[in-house]
């Protein structure tokens, strides 16, 4: 088997893939590659042809395909190689790639440094606990709209839409448009999971009504789907008896989530976090494994590009320092981040005593909707910052930016929480 | 003048906005975190505008289909004839993007363009 060597190799070639290889060349690596099992980069954002991204990153809105051409030909004017039609099969801990694509056959390259960009995939409908047959016209909304945006076809005319999430959202609007009935979207929580921007011109725009704390409780039909019961759920998220509603439909649309696509950062060795099901990094966005990096969805499920190619672009750029030599590896000495009380994540989940960076950027997300509370920030015990906001909803992710005054003189004993407080 | 809150939609950042208005004018407008959001909610009170995309069949291509939008935002209740306009456009590869595939949508004065690249088979 031949074996190539990269400085870089980037693990997927969506907005996150791209931005990191973009960011590594701009650090000054010149072989950087991208390997893409998709026939083109891009990503999801491929199947996104709605508009609303990149706002803040090129002062104008796009759709998802655009704001992918931006990346696609800056790396290809930058010279990062890139792979298409390759299955990256796995990575070892000394970050040798193995892949595979039709040309090539199987063949392994010998990464500098490796970053991980696999994206994310959505939630199985086996993980879901809805009785009663499987009949045709169940689609989770990631594939509904790969259907109906990339091979034009509608799944249906008669939609229930399980799952408030983004993508369940925006396909709620785009089969209203192409013509097809969304007769409700039903979530189990008390909140939606998606952004309100797309609560209010996906949903309220076409009259669609969102039921909260609803689930499905039974699916009709053996053949095709003829219809679902709905029903409201208590605290605990049971089924209320009476509440049943039946709604006449032929298709039915999961929204239920997404989780990061973790199998190869696992079998490698890489520590995940239970929480983000993304691994656990530090504030380089660095792995437990030197050298590995990830952003992106793999990281932890975003629901702004803007931020995944920020986010991607510091993870290039700290694989790019990696490769030309940082200071002797020794100990990491690291301190822990902790999310406490209302907090139900954080990335990083750790900060080096030895930063390289002045400040540190931490992006979370909440565990229930507040309403005019504190974003506080712990050091043993010691409350180091405070800082009010008046909404907060687990559908969008917060960020807190710790100076470096506020980490001087740490040793790594340290312990740094960050907590939600009323006041 | 009565006090009307939107939710901005110009980007997830979704801004909470408040603007005081009587439907034909507007008084004060707060909440709003850059100048789109601004020019969103004077807008949506008044004459509200939205940018529709969808997705243009395309002969001789690599893939079948290409995606579109409405350059600019069109008058909300001019979506449904829009559609029906994009849903009649076949256009032939290639295609790049920005391409205007239809001139004047539905009467509105916006030109619906691709936003995706299609080369020819
Ligand atoms: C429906 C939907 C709507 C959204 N709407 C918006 C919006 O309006 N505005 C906004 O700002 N953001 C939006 N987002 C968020 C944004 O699109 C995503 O956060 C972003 O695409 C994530 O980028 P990524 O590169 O991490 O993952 P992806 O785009 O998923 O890319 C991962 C890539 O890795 C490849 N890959 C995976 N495993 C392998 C392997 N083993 N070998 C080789 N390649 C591999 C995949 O093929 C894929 O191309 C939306 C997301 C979705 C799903
Ligand atoms: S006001 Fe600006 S930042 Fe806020 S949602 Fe609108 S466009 Fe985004």
């Amino acid at each position: 088997m031949t074996i190539e060597t990269y400085s870089v190799v980037v693990i997927g070639g969506g907005p996150a893939g791209l931005a990191a290889a973009i960011a590594a060349r701009k650090a000054g690596i010149l072989d950087v590659l991208i390997l893409e099992r998709d026939r083109e980069p891009g990503g999801i954002l491929n199947q996104c042809i709605h508009n609303g991204f990149g706002l803040h990153t090129f002062q104008e809105e796009l759709t998802g395909p655009e704001y992918a051409d931006r990346f696609i030909v800056q790396a290809r004017e930058l010279g990062v190689a890139c792979e298409l039609n390759t299955m990256v099969m796995g990575i070892s801990r000394e970050r040798v790639v193995t892949a595979m694509n039709r040309e090539k056959g199987m063949f392994r390259v010998q990464a500098g440094a490796v970053i991980l960009a696999m994206g994310c995939r959505e939630r199985a409908r086996g993980a879901l606990n809805i009785p009663g047959y499987r009949p045709a016209g169940i689609f989770s909304a990631g594939t509904a709209q790969r259907l109906v945006n990339m091979e034009g076809y509608l799944p249906g005319r008669e939609v229930v839409i399980l799952g408030s999430g983004d993508i369940g959202l925006i396909m709620a609007r785009r089969m209203t448009l192409e013509g097809a009935r969304v007769k409700v979207v039903a979530e189990r929580m008390p909140y939606c999971g998606g952004l309100k921007r797309n609560m209010v011109q996906c949903l309220e725009d076409y009259g669609i009504p969102l039921k909260l704390c609803h689930t499905v409780v039974d699916i009709q039909g053996r053949e095709r789907l003829e219809g679902v019961i709905l029903a409201q759920v208590d605290e605990k998220g049971r089924p209320i008896p009476g509440t049943e509603e039946a709604y006449t439909c032929d298709t039915l649309l999961l929204s239920v989530g997404l989780i990061p696509e973790n199998e190869l950062s696992l079998e490698m060795g890489v520590e995940l976090d239970r929480v983000t099901s993304g691994p656990v990094v530090d504030e380089n966005l660095e792995t437990n494994i030197p050298g590995v990096f990830a952003c992106g969805n793999v990281l932890h499920v975003h629901d702004l590009v803007d931020y995944v190619s920020e986010e991607a672009g510091r993870a290039g750029k700290n694989a790019a320092v990696f490769v030309t030599g940082r200071p002797a590896e020794g100990e990491r000495r690291q301190i822990p981040l902790t999310a406490g009380q209302g907090v139900r994540y954080t990335v990083p989940q750790r900060i080096c005593v030895e930063r390289t960076e002045p400040c540190v950027k931490i992006r979370f997300r909440v565990d229930a909707v507040f309403q005019d509370s504190y974003i506080s920030v712990y050091r043993n015990g010691e409350r180091i910052m405070h800082r009010r906001k008046a909404v907060m909803a687990p559908g969008e992710m917060e960020e807190v930016i710790l100076p470096g005054a506020m980490l001087e003189a740490c040793t790594g004993s340290e312990r740094i929480a960050i907590k939600i407080e009323k006041e | 003048m009565e006090k009307r809150e939107l939710t901005c939609i110009c980007c997830p950042r979704g801004c909470m906005i408040t603007v005081v208005t009587d439907g034909k004018n507007i008084g004060e407008v707060n909440g709003y975190t850059c100048r789109k959001g601004k020019e969103y909610a004077e807008k949506e009170v008044i004459s509200p505008v939205r940018t529709v995309t969808s997705t243009v069949r395309i002969l001789g291509g690599e893939r079948p289909l290409t995606s579109v939008k409405t350059k600019t935002g069109i008058p909300k209740d001019r979506i449904l004839a829009c559609m029906q306009q994009i849903n009649g456009i076949v256009a032939e590869a290639p295609v790049r993007i920005g391409d205007v595939l239809l001139e004047d949508v539905a009467g509105t004065g916006v030109p619906i363009v691709a936003t995706k690249a299609v080369r020819p088979l």
